[in-house]
């Protein structure tokens, strides 16, 4: 919707969370372009280390629709008045216009001040001496009862200091005063947290981070979302959360048939209804379940030409946790055998360069216009480029975010979108790598020493032999 | 596993098969789990669709009855047949059974709901 010409933009002011650093400005922009409401961002603020972003959207009415997304952004606030001092702000609220301060501040209202500084602990002393300060000059303004524990407004005067490692700073970088608006997503990545999820595997992505994905794919109500490395369905919650019917699709028969040995320490062994299905049941998002396949990814002639998906998020198999593979054609002379029993075909080791190219053209082929990638791509930091990049001609890099794991090893959560359509060439082509990151052996071992040297607590890291 | 998934598959991966689609399916065992009506999701997967996929489907495992032959202009406003296309799609559930390549025979298990697409070596066209 196009941001009424009419009304002058108002001043929001986003607290971020302070975690996935690299994420949240482009979560951000994620929602705001799904939403289609014209923004103004003043990044600069977040590049120096403030959890402050100042955004202009055209009403509340936008303002909260972005809340209702976002699962970094902690808190929303109508921006009220800024400077670098508690004073500069005090005075700045006492030039308000009465039209814009008039609607909270009525005497019959209620309200109250919370005082938050960032980066630097204050005593309550000093706290209340700034509200102390902020009655008696704005009395103009704050009309109205107190009520500490359900006001009608809450009003927030915080402070951002720039984090220094040797002193602490005495003077804020800057104050801000703002009306609370409404809070983000952060309650759901309780909800759906991962220690109480009845199935997970070995790599179930943390809520978080599956939520972000689910932004940064734009999933809507009504999408419909694929996983072609699914696992245990993590990356799948976030999208039935947002609305999508979803599907996904594995090579791991004894995972997906919850059959394979558990990943939680105590468990012996899995109960028989562990299921990617039974994780939306848990959640009440059973109704967006659509189906999961044991299939090998790379085949994309399983599935019909024409057929679209809105979406895909997906975490591919490095071959460090769980090793990758694809079945491999032999000019066997073999009798076919019982298909009706399990069958585990040979498989072999998926060539990481491989598994990306391979996702780009199935992106390629099987997105609507406009529908979006988002895949995970393991990085040894060293030998970074931006060239590592896999490219397509039918998609575009809008996102590429870093989540670091150690000094030398981190991995980029990359966002594409599907510009035009997939020609048909005889041979699957199109996706391409530069300079390719995953050269055969080295990869692999540069980063399972770096893994195996590093102090990390969020992987568990298990080579599987292949 | 739902018609919905059968109308996105075929055995073009097979050496040798050109078309594959539609599969076609045998079924032992097959439940209807109710889904919540959504009809803007279901006019929006129908075109998408390949119907006489769907219709031949329903027929195979017993509810294709209610389906028309064609689907007609106005299915849109028809919240009656939209129902039904509902039911089929994403309401029968073939729990256990096999998925039958038109071209070659070959089968593709069904077990506790989830198909097994899986080829063997020799199988897998390049």
């Amino acid at each position: 919707m196009a941001a009424r010409i009419t009304c002058a933009p108002k001043r929001y002011l986003l607290q971020f969370a302070h975690e996935h650093l690299d994420f949240r400005l482009q979560e951000v922009k994620s929602v705001i372009s799904m939403l289609g409401c014209g923004a103004l961002l003043k990044e600069k603020e977040v590049d120096n280390g403030s959890p402050f972003l100042e955004i202009e959207l055209p009403s509340e009415k936008e303002a909260k629709a972005v809340m209702q997304r976002t699962v970094l952004g902690k808190r929303l606030y109508e921006l009220w008045a800024e400077g670098t001092t508690v004073s500069e702000v005090v005075s700045k609220l006492q030039k308000l216009p009465d039209g814009f301060i008039k609607p909270y501040t009525d005497e019959n209202s209620s309200f109250r001040i919370v005082v938050e500084t960032f980066n630097k602990k204050i005593s309550s002393a000093d706290k209340v001496r700034r509200i102390e300060q902020l009655l008696t000059e704005s009395t103009c303004i704050l009309k109205g009862k107190i009520n500490l524990s359900v006001p009608d407004n809450s009003f927030h005067l915080l402070e951002f200091y720039k984090f220094d490692s040797i002193t602490s700073p005495n003077e804020p970088q800057k104050v801000y005063f703002g009306r609370w608006v409404s809070d983000g997503q952060r309650d759901w990545i309780r909800e759906y947290h991962l220690q109480n999820r009845h199935f997970i595997a070995n790599t179930s992505m943390d809520a978080c981070l599956s939520m972000v994905m689910a932004n940064l794919a734009q999933v809507k109500e009504n999408d419909f979302v694929i996983d072609p490395f699914v696992g245990s369905g993590s990356l799948l919650v976030s999208s039935a959360h947002f609305g999508a019917y979803v599907i996904g699709t594995d090579i791991d028969y004894l995972l997906l048939h919850a059959k394979a040995r558990p990943s939680r320490a105590k468990q012996k062994t899995r109960s028989e209804d562990e299921s990617v299905q039974s994780n939306l049941r848990q959640y009440g998002l059973e109704n967006k379940y659509i189906d999961v396949l044991v299939a090998d990814a790379s085949l994309q002639k399983m599935w019909r030409d024409g057929w679209k998906f809105d979406a895909i998020i997906t975490d591919p198999p490095y071959g460090i946790r769980e090793s990758a593979s694809k079945i491999v054609r032999r000019d066997l002379q073999e009798e076919a055998e019982d298909y009706g029993a399990a069958h585990y075909p040979q498989k072999t080791n998926y060539q990481l360069g491989d598994i990306f190219k391979d996702l780009l053209n199935f992106a390629a082929k099987f997105l609507c216009i406009g529908g979006r990638l988002v895949y995970w791509l393991p990085i040894y930091r060293p030998d970074y480029c931006e060239s590592n990049i896999p490219q397509h001609p039918c998609l575009e890099v809008r996102f590429n975010c870093e989540q670091p794991l150690s000094t030398t090893i981190s991995r980029r959560l990359i966002t594409m979108v599907k510009v035009c359509e997939h020609q048909e060439v005889s041979e699957p082509q199109g996706a391409s790598i530069e300079v390719d990151h995953y050269e055969m052996l080295t990869f692999r071992q540069k980063y399972f020493k770096a893994t195996s040297a590093a102090v990390n607590n969020s992987l568990q890291v298990k080579v599987q032999k292949t | 596993m739902k018609l919905l998934t059968h109308n996105m598959l075929t055995s073009s991966v097979i050496k040798g098969v050109t078309k594959g689609f539609p599969l076609k399916i045998v079924a032992s065992k097959v439940e209807v789990r109710e889904v919540d009506y959504n009809e803007p999701f279901i006019i929006k997967t129908l075109s998408k669709v390949d119907w006489p996929a769907l219709h031949q489907a329903a027929n195979e495992v017993g509810y294709g009855e209610d389906l028309p032959i064609e689907l007609g202009e106005d299915f849109q406003k028809d919240e009656t047949l939209l129902r039904k296309i509902h039911n089929a799609l994403l309401q029968v559930d073939i729990i256990e059974g096999e998925l039958v390549c038109p071209e070659s025979g070959r089968k593709f298990p069904i077990s506790n709901g989830i198909p097994n697409m899986l080829l063997s070596e020799h199988e897998v066209s390049s």
